[in-house]
């Protein structure tokens, strides 16, 4: 790649999914982390039940995505053919379990009731 | 809810991260080198890739220029979505968009093609009879696919009879899926071959041959089927591994090469191709074959003063362009970019992403009077598919070095997933950025 730039980079996503659909999903990805870090600064630290919930949707998360990658080509698991596409099916998986993680964490975080400093 | 002192700090701290974040977002943008002023006259001949990647680049780097885009064609084209749409993994549409969707504000588009051209008057006149004058010229013609110079065939005859045709056009690439289809569930001879022309993407005649027989694998229908490949010279590939490789492929998945064979006429009622060899002609049956007509620069190139005098293209009269610099070698403010330019290896819209911006960028030094050292060392890619779900990302140079841009990551002669997901999911965003000047 010539000049792989962040600008090139955001470019290229643009062009993949729309520019609006693109940045809708960069808004909610930003709101789901800033959230994310609203919480962890709030309880001063990771509420270890809260996570431990949240971890059980992690597999959950990385096969919706090693799926999404599937159905999104004309391609399948047969297609592995050497060790990056091993590492880039693990890596899909790897951020979609992390990615669900977060998101159902940060939900059981600001439900009512449940914050975990209250005394 | 927690403690009010508890929140208070939280909030502040929350703030504080994200006013920290903004600020980083802020640092993280280059800063755009200033416009360059001027009243100069560029045309650019081409609404292909090459020619709207380049408008698209001159117009946001110069100010006060007049930039005049001359091309008929109603219709942009993604050319390398065709091998896709040609093996049933895309509908035709998939390549088909508009020229002026991509053309930048402030440019003149003369929706006519260009007729003649005097590099001596500094003039382009249009098949309409308009005269445009120039300060700089940019030659972005594409080539012309010469179907005429195949005896006995026409394109109404592909879809039928066992004809393909994927380059010429997407609705031509839908029709020969449709033959490719009949033909790997019934079985039969099929018959690949590419002409002995420099030609755009010379890997596609390979990939629509590996996608047959991938086809015929997985239909089951494999142990009906032979493939032939007559290849136009004594190689599939002008790099010499990734030929040596292709071989070995062929040899693995059983595909048959004939070498030296340059496809002359076909014979649609008897199914026979005649090809000129060293022997003289040589015919071979089909049931089912990919024409690749040869290619040559379009008249207003060709029959120009511009046109290679000498050597081994004079009969295909590409632009005599420096291979570096992408200028002209007789005339400095006249540059070529894209297929109609006359250097090795460099018909793909890889090559042109690279190329497009060393004309750029010497065009604006001309401009401001100063020297640009950008060079174009005749880098050029080809996800060579080798199956449905696979493909090898092969780079390369002018001088047969590959070029990988994912050295030990993404290994270049291996087939790989990955390389297909690059074809199929991110080239053609890449290339649309392209087009924007983005990429």
């Amino acid at each position: 790649m010539k000049d792989l730039t962040l600008e090139t980079l955001l470019a290229v996503f643009e062009e993949m999914f729309g520019p609006l659909l693109f940045w809708a999903m960069v808004a909610v990805a930003a709101i789901i982390t800033i959230t994310f870090v609203f919480v962890l600064i709030r309880d001063r630290s990771l509420e270890g039940r809260t996570l431990v919930r949240a971890e059980l949707s992690a597999p959950i998360g990385a096969l919706a995505a090693i799926w999404f990658v599937q159905f999104m080509t004309n391609s399948g698991y047969s297609d592995v053919g050497g060790p990056v596409d091993l590492f880039v099916l693990l890596l899909t998986g790897v951020a979609g379990a992390v990615g669900l993680t977060i998101l159902v964490y940060t939900v059981l975080a600001l439900l009512p009731g449940k914050h975990p400093r209250q005394n | 809810m927690g403690h009010p002192q508890n929140l208070t700090a939280s909030r502040r701290a929350f703030l504080g991260f994200a006013a920290g974040g903004l600020a980083l977002a802020g640092t993280s943008g280059q800063a755009r080198a200033e416009n360059v002023k001027t009243s100069a006259k560029i045309v650019i001949l081409g609404a292909g890739a090459a020619g709207t990647a380049l408008a698209n680049r001159l117009a946001d780097r110069l100010d006060g220029a007049r930039i005049t885009l001359v091309d008929g064609r109603k219709r942009h084209l993604y050319q390398p979505g065709f091998t896709l749409i040609g093996a049933g993994l895309k509908p035709a549409n998939y390549s088909v968009s508009t020229t002026a969707q991509w053309l930048p504000r402030g440019i003149d588009w003369v929706d006519e093609s260009a007729a003649n051209i005097d590099p001596e008057a500094r003039t382009v006149t249009t098949r309409g009879g308009k005269k445009l004058s120039y300060d700089f010229l940019v030659l972005a013609t594409g080539l012309k696919l010469d179907w005429g110079a195949i005896e006995g065939f026409s394109l109404d005859m592909v879809g039928t009879n066992g004809l393909a045709a994927v380059y010429a056009g997407p609705e031509y690439a839908a029709k020969s899926w449709q033959a490719m289809d009949r033909f790997t569930d019934e079985g039969g001879i099929g018959l690949f071959t590419r002409p002995a022309t420099e030609m755009k993407c010379a890997g596609a005649p390979l990939k629509y041959t590996f996608l047959t027989e991938d086809y015929a694998t997985r239909k089951g229908s494999r142990g009906r089927i032979e493939i032939n490949y007559a290849a136009h010279s004594g190689s599939l590939f002008s790099v010499p591994i990734v030929n040596e490789k292709v071989r070995m492929l062929f040899e693995q998945r059983g595909i048959d090469i004939a070498y030296d064979r340059v496809l002359k006429a076909i014979d649609p009622g008897r199914r026979i191709a005649t090809f000129a060899s060293p022997e003289g002609d040589v015919e071979m049956p089909y049931d089912f074959t990919n024409v690749i007509p040869p290619m040559v620069a379009p008249d207003v190139v060709r029959d120009s003063p511009l046109a290679v005098q000498s050597g081994q293209w004079l009969d295909q009269g590409w632009a005599d362009v420096d291979k570096s610099t992408m200028r002209h070698i007789r005339y400095p403010e006249i540059f070529a970019i894209g297929d109609i330019a006359g250097v090795p290896k460099g018909k793909t819209a890889a090559s042109v992403k690279w190329q497009v911006p060393v004309a750029e960028d010497h065009i604006v030094a001309d401009i401001t009077g100063t020297l640009s050292p950008a060079i174009y060392n005749g880098y050029t890619s080809c996800p060579m598919i080798t199956r449905i779900g696979r493909a090898m990302l092969v780079e390369f140079d002018y001088d047969n070095n590959l070029t990988p841009s994912f050295p030990g990551v993404i290994a270049p002669l291996e087939e790989l997933w990955v390389s297909w997901l690059m074809k199929e999911i991110a080239l053609k965003a890449t290339y649309n950025a392209m087009l924007r000047g983005k990429a």
